[in-house]
């Protein structure tokens, strides 16, 4: 972000280099209970960017010190796969990884009614298998739905979406390019039936105005990917077998 | 809890009708005036709002959601099937299927238990069937062994099934569980933290563990209705 203002990233026509119109999503795809062996499960494409959620628990936290005698504490572990970029990623924890495992737990927390499980753990796990910008918008999408499909009870779901800036233009859900040489991003973690902010991270900058339209598309794009989540949800216990 | 069942009837019937509707977290139900929230439900701005996903349902003005899946909760006088965790001298921790161990305090065991004997009567691994006598509100559960029927499991196999299939798996008034205790030839226990125990001759066993694996892979009662009926008829001609 910053230091590439002479790149082009709108096309003469006024849509984006991939064909999109500004407020524009990538195509979502979500589907619940992917992994047998997790208490809930559920794997998120958005775009090119492929997140897997799997939720265990409520168990007993451990080590005893992170246990609270009030409430359940999450553990939420983001994770980026070696193979999911073109540069190869060293496996294993980093600074970027352990932001956002901090930032989707603590959004995860103001959901999940963490009161009714004193002193357990709900263990969150967040495998990115393959990135293209919005990787924790995905991730905390593919969280909250492997966490309604583990059964635990939340006030409401989350929906990271995120918009951007480019060429001075306000767009929705930035892709890789837009990302790397865009103005900025505004990801935000969306309730999606009362509209509250559940986190709210920016790089780069925008104006009042700017910042006013981008949450607009963002509350847009949070209701579509909120209606494919209940979807995915659905389909896994309507559909197929009889 | 059998409300659970009518939602499942109706849509093994495709016709989900405007009370048994599936519901997802953060939904919202309805207004909240003169009713209750029930279990997975919250109030809030004069609204129901579900917390979970599953089947929704009202009852003598008491709206609830009845999960499709959920983690075992321990509640007391469930009747529990667990497996030794842990010995101390003067106690047992039984793991129960929750997300935290059960105690066994021996003067609650059924034998006379010296102390420092624990090992003698139970030791780790061991399956015993048990009542939950209390669950205080940090989920601290004590067991009792004291009761009919509630002793040390010696023989047969203990199976796991989800938590919500339990109701399926014995019917109303413990209907479907008989029909398949009949039709193997099994004795069955069907405990409330989501683990069968089953204990018969090793070809009725293997009959009546292939049923709990039916409703485990299809999870839907009329199939597995008709998996028990099919059985019966096998059964009846001999």
């Amino acid at each position: 972000m910053g230091g590439y203002g002479d790149v082009k990233l709108l096309r003469d026509d006024g849509k984006r280099l991939d064909g999109r119109a500004i407020d524009e999503m990538r195509p979502v795809t979500i589907e619940a209970g992917v992994l047998p062996a997790a208490d809930g499960s559920a794997m998120v494409t958005h775009g090119l960017n492929v997140a897997v959620a799997a939720v265990y628990g409520p168990m007993e936290a451990h080590p005893r010190k992170i246990q609270r005698q009030d409430r359940a504490v999450i553990d939420v572990r983001y994770n980026m796969a070696p193979f999911s970029t073109g540069d190869r990623i060293r496996p294993g924890f980093n600074r970027r990884s352990r932001e956002i495992s901090k930032v989707t737990a603590e959004s995860l927390e103001s959901v999940v009614l963490v009161e009714r499980y004193p002193r357990s753990k709900i263990r969150v796990e967040i495998e990115i298998l393959a990135a293209e910008a919005g990787t924790r918008c995905a991730g905390i999408t593919a969280a909250s739905v492997a966490l309604a499909d583990a059964g635990i009870p939340m006030r409401d779901m989350i929906v990271g979406v995120a918009s951007g800036k480019i060429e001075d233009t306000v767009v929705l859900d930035l892709d890789k390019a837009e990302d790397n040489y865009g103005q900025a991003d505004l990801p935000v973690g969306i309730l999606p039936n009362t509209g509250e902010i559940a986190f709210l991270q920016m790089d780069g900058d925008l104006s009042i105005e700017e910042y006013n339209l981008a949450m607009e598309y963002n509350h847009k794009a949070a209701k579509e990917i909120h209606e494919i989540m209940v979807d995915a949800l659905k389909r896994r216990y309507e559909g197929g077998e009889a | 809890m059998s409300s659970g069942r009518v939602g499942e009837k109706r849509m093994s019937e495709g016709q989900v009708g405007a009370e048994q509707r599936l519901v997802t977290p953060g939904m919202v139900i309805g207004p909240s005036a003169g009713k209750r929230a029930g279990s997975g439900t919250i109030a809030e701005n004069n609204e129901f709002i579900a917390t979970r996903v599953g089947w929704l349902n009202e009852q003598n003005d008491v709206v609830s959601v009845q999960p499709i899946n959920s983690a075992y909760m321990p509640r007391s006088g469930d009747l529990i099937i667990g497996f030794v965790a842990e010995v101390r001298n003067n106690l047992w921790f039984f793991d129960v299927n929750g997300p935290f161990q059960a105690l066994l305090p021996m003067s609650l065991a059924p034998w006379k238990v010296e102390f420092g004997s624990t090992r003698q009567h139970l030791g780790i691994g061991d399956a015993a069937l048990a009542r939950i006598q209390e669950v205080d509100e940090t989920h601290n559960m004590v067991l009792t062994m004291k009761g009919v029927g509630l002793r040390r499991l010696n023989e047969g196999a203990v199976v796991s099934i989800p938590v919500n299939l339990i109701d399926t798996l014995r019917g109303n008034n413990n209907a479907m569980v008989s029909r398949i205790r009949d039709a193997t030839d099994c004795r069955i226990i069907v405990g409330d933290n989501g683990r069968v125990w089953i204990h018969g001759d090793a070809a009725n066993m293997q009959i009546a563990r292939n049923l709990i694996q039916t409703l485990n892979e299809e999870g839907h009662k009329k199939t597995f209705e008709g998996a028990v009926q099919a059985l019966e008829n096998e059964r009846g001609e001999h």
